[in-house]
């Protein structure tokens, strides 16, 4: 910090990360008052647990390597131009680095790693949703930790980085994540999903699917206002909130300084403003109209249409943001439903669809509607395109998603470790715990009676 | 002698960077926190895996598997 706005610009810089992570934390809480709400009565803590002790797996994971991926990473490795890890951006961003640690020579890296880390639990309890009330715990968090501190952080080297593979050659743009946290996320849950097998009753003999309801609609409901209130630190973390044209060093001439995206290429924050709030009411809108006012329909309408604009939210009309956020909330929904009876997939909270349809079907569209705009201020990287934009979400949903989280849950399975009993399942995973609940009342009428005969 | 490496405040702080305690511990400190993550996946399984056994020994009757074999 040699100058006075040097500093102050650092200082900036550093507090509205660190703001963006205290609001990205009403995400997570959001999603475990929406998990809690959606299982029933006898599985309440081991669903409230399992979401929750995901952060602290996730947090230090990412802490011993995720975050290193994420600098190392870019070119593939030996995807772009046969080239490899890039150590030496890596080491100032290792677990062993002086950097990582108290420092006052770099005052940025410690909330970016932290910006990071929340999307990293954000991608982990997409997962948690959809697989509640017959996975064991265990192996949850074992595949928690190799969604949010590996596949989804290798994905954001590839295409969530200036100097990413994707974004050089398939022009691939996702400016808040449709594809990087949303697709991949419902990707991978997808895959968890065919392994595990839908919860006990949910479908008939004749495999007809019965709907298991939330136990606290009302519960589910908060929990999605929750994760709206959240995305807004969400979509402000995506941004780099001041940079000169020489801190980029592309070919933007002239002084202006800037936003801009993670991409480094300029935008506004008043434009991502109004383009999140107009996905959002598409969305809405949409899951309303679709679901014949279904509350959790609804609500998750919303969080369906901000994803699926959200790749180029950056840039869009808030007109386009809105009718992209209609459109595939529309086709999310009917996907659901159409998976679900087709292949008897049991997504308990829709997660599947609202994270990982709209994700893909928002970079596909994303490349039709920004065609030609140029993927980074840095010469020679492809231009936005739909080819780039849909071999992206393929990367995204399939690659990195459905195919980890797949081979992860056959591991598991194979060692008999993925899914509870099914006499536990019946019970209820709080079984116990409400045995113990009783015991302890019983004892309290004991008590009582024995005061009663003294008297 | 300090554990930081900063012993006084006497300094230019353009010229100050880690100051975190037992600095040159990193690699150490990382081998303790994976021990600590591996061991805690390890330990955890195990115990829910074995409340299932206990769970399953304990109340899985027949009324259980009756109403199991009966899900449609």
């Amino acid at each position: 910090m040699g100058s006075n706005i040097d500093a102050i610009t650092t200082i900036f810089t550093e507090f509205y990360y660190w703001l963006t992570v205290a609001l990205m934390f009403l995400i997570h809480v959001g999603f475990c008052m929406y998990e809690v709400g959606a299982s029933r009565r006898r599985n309440h803590m081991h669903t409230l647990l399992k979401n929750s002790m995901l952060i602290p797996l996730v947090t230090i994971t990412f802490f011993f390597f995720g975050w290193w991926i994420y600098w190392a990473f870019p070119n593939g490795p030996f995807i772009y131009q046969g080239q490899g890890l890039i150590l030496d951006m890596a080491a100032g961003n290792a677990p062993t680095s002086e950097t990582m640690g108290t420092n006052l020579s770099d005052r940025i890296t410690g909330v970016f790693w932290a910006a990071f880390l929340l999307f990293s639990w954000t991608a982990a309890s997409i997962v948690s949703g959809s697989v509640i009330e017959r996975i064991n715990s265990g192996a949850f968090w074992i595949l928690a930790v190799m969604i949010g501190s590996g596949a989804w952080i290798i994905d954001a080297a590839w295409g969530w980085h200036y100097d990413g593979w994707m974004v050089k050659m398939l022009g691939y743009h996702d400016a808040y994540a449709s594809g990087v946290i949303h697709g991949i996320a419902g990707g991978f849950a997808l895959g968890v999903l065919v392994v595990l097998g839908p919860r006990l009753g949910k479908f008939s003999s004749s495999g007809k699917a019965r709907d298991i309801l939330p136990h606290n609609p009302w519960l589910v409901c908060i929990g999605l206002f929750l994760i709206y209130t959240g995305f807004w630190g969400f979509y402000v973390a995506c941004n780099v909130p001041l940079i000169a044209p020489d801190g980029i060093g592309g070919e933007i001439t002239g002084e202006t300084w800037t936003a801009t995206t993670i991409y480094l290429t300029p935008t506004t924050l008043g434009a991502i403003t109004v383009n999140f709030l107009m996905s959002l009411s598409g969305g809405m809108l949409m899951g309303y109209f679709v679901s014949k006012g279904n509350a959790f329909w609804t609500y998750s309408g919303g969080l369906a249409g901000i994803i699926t604009a959200s790749a180029g939210n950056d840039l869009y009309h808030p007109i386009q943001a809105m009718v992209i956020g209609a459109v595939g909330t529309y086709l999310a929904y009917k996907l659901h439903y159409w998976v679900e009876n087709k292949f008897k997939i049991d997504d308990a909270v829709g997660a599947v669809a609202v994270h990982g349809y709209a994700g893909f079907i928002g970079l596909v569209i994303c490349g039709f509607v920004l065609w030609g705009h140029p993927s980074s201020p840095y010469a020679g990287y492809a231009a936005i395109n739909p080819l780039g934009q849909l071999v992206g979400a393929i990367i995204m949903f399939g690659v990195l998603g459905f195919l980890p989280g797949w081979i992860g849950a056959l591991v598991l399975h194979k060692f008999g470790l993925l899914r509870i009993p099914k006499e536990v399942e019946l019970m209820g995973l709080d079984f116990a715990t409400d045995r113990e609940e009783a015991a302890a009342a019983e004892e309290v009428r004991d008590a009582l009676k024995q005061i009663a005969v003294s008297k | 002698m300090s554990t930081t490496g900063i012993t006084t405040w006497a300094v230019d702080l353009a010229d100050v960077g880690a100051v975190y305690p037992f600095q040159g511990w990193e690699f150490i400190m990382l081998i303790v926190g994976l021990v600590f993550w591996i061991w805690w996946h390890v330990t955890t399984f195990r115990s829910e895996l074995a409340q299932h056994d206990h769970k399953v020994t304990t109340y899985g009757g027949a009324k259980l598997s009756e109403a199991l074999d009966s899900n449609d």
